[in-house]
């Protein structure tokens, strides 16, 4: 049987350990090698590295930090932030990236999807979506809109249709940010989480808003989501990876408990 | 590095071969990835990694002559180690493009096809390996330990004499088959955390025979 996954995002600046509370006030807090390092040893299913350096002329350190890692984690390592092209991509899969995270230029120019699907397989595109609870309305009638830009910019389009369009396009699977949910500690946004999973048929990853143990096994159990995406959490040191594992798996959630 | 063994990693467009080259370095196993069939025939080990669809990737041996360089090497005693596509075109045909494989293993390759929405493909993450039948490759894999699968088509061998271990998807699948030298897994040892370390170790260590 198949087990669920913990996964542990690190937002990289300027080659740096960074942590936002709902988008903005990003802050360093290390080394990206050593703590992806630390992680992997303590059990950690999947590691994912979001770039939210700003300017585009050290996008390129990006690169070293992934290399870095690569040499040392041998569990999937998927990157994202700043994708563009399948040059982007390729470029990080050969710097030792598994999977690639596509998120805003996806949704400016949806064929990113299928060209990065056909370039380095379905398996290995993550559609990353960052999603805002909003009034139903003709334009998002799941009552929830993606946003880009960090979660600055509305687009105007509805979550679920996009999650949808996303797989059809060959996503391998989804990330599901909630904005409002994000670095908050209140849990995860479970409706949206839910509701998502259960319309399509690729793997669901819960994003935004882990604070306790038991958000994780809502987000895994009432969420339907294939993997937990935590950060804060264990960035400060309030939980280990092998701690929350453990957690989950006495509360009737199937993990990988040998490593 | 000490007792360092140098497996040749076969490059046929398919996949991340480095992320294999970097796990193999962390056990001691030194590597080089080439596309040179003539590098098959003096190599100590070989590994023949992949991700990809098996339509291809066979194209893609063919052309370089390096499905024959790949029978003669198995056929010399040469340890061979397949992972994932590595594994499933070592059978005779795939479903997935329909193309005839290298029938190293005689078998089939078939979809994952599920009435069930909530059951996934392609398989994707981590699962129990489960060792019906001792190999040297498998030495101290336990039950209950995990390795990191992708894949959306599944190994089929017409005979259980050559499966070394089982996963449970919905149905249960032969997830490592071996004949003599050649061994090849469905998962992904080079991602797989320290237990799949361990079986790149074991191969740098492995003298072919079972």
């Amino acid at each position: 049987m198949l087990s669920k996954r913990l996964i542990a995002c690190l937002d990289v600046r300027d080659g740096k350990l960074a942590k936002s509370v709902k988008f903005v006030d990003t802050k360093d807090i290390g080394d990206p090698v050593e703590k992806a390092r630390e992680y992997y040893l303590d059990g950690l299913d999947e590691l994912v590295f979001y770039d939210i350096t700003a300017s585009s002329d050290k996008r390129s350190i990006m690169l070293d930090v992934v290399e870095a890692v690569a040499e040392q984690v041998f569990i999937p390592l998927s990157v994202g932030g700043g994708v563009r092209s399948v040059q982007d991509a390729t470029d990080l899969r050969l710097a030792g990236a598994e999977k690639i995270n596509v998120n805003s230029a996806a949704v400016q120019r949806p064929a990113l999807i299928a060209e990065c699907a056909e370039s380095i397989g379905n398996q290995n595109v993550v559609l990353s979506m960052d999603i805002r609870a909003v009034e139903r309305s003709e334009v998002c009638p799941s009552g929830y809109e993606i946003v880009i830009n960090g979660g600055r910019t509305p687009v105007g389009r509805d979550a679920l249709a996009w999650a949808l369009e996303g797989e059809r396009l060959g996503a391998g699977e989804l990330v599901v940010n909630s904005i409002d949910a994000d670095g908050t500690r209140d849990g995860y946004e479970l409706t949206l989480t839910r509701m998502i999973s259960e319309a399509v048929r690729i793997p669901v990853i819960a994003s935004g808003g882990a604070g306790t143990p038991d958000h994780l096994v809502d987000a895994l159990t009432t969420g339907k989501a294939d993997a937990a995406l935590v950060a804060s959490m264990v960035h400060y040191g309030d939980y280990r990876v092998s701690e929350l594992k453990r957690y989950l798996h006495e509360h009737g959630v199937k993990m990988r408990m040998h490593w | 590095m000490e007792n360092q063994v140098l497996a040749v990693i076969i490059d046929y467009d398919a996949g991340n071969l480095r992320s294999v080259e970097r796990a193999c370095r962390e056990v001691g196993v030194s590597a080089e990835i080439t596309a040179d069939p003539d590098r098959l025939a003096t190599a100590d080990r070989i590994i023949f990694p992949g991700v990809g669809a098996a339509g291809s990737a066979m194209k893609s041996l063919r052309a370089r002559g390096m499905d024959e360089a790949l029978r003669e090497a198995i056929a010399s005693g040469t340890p061979v180690l397949g992972i994932c596509l590595g594994l499933q075109i070592s059978l005779d045909h795939s479903e997935e493009n329909d193309t005839d494989t290298l029938g190293l293993i005689p078998g089939q390759v078939r979809r994952f096809a599920f009435d069930r929405p909530d059951l996934k493909v392609p398989h994707m993450g981590w699962n129990e390996v489960r060792v019906v039948r001792p190999h040297p490759l498998l030495e101290g894999v336990e039950p209950g330990d995990e390795f990191y699968f992708v894949h959306g088509y599944y190994p089929q061998p017409a005979s259980p004499d050559e499966v070394f271990a089982v996963t449970d998807y919905e149905i249960e699948f032969a997830c490592a088959l071996g004949r003599g030298n050649y061994f090849g897994m469905q998962c992904h040892p080079e991602k797989s955390g320290r237990i799949g370390l361990d079986v790149l170790a074991r191969f740098g260590r492995w003298d072919g025979s079972c």
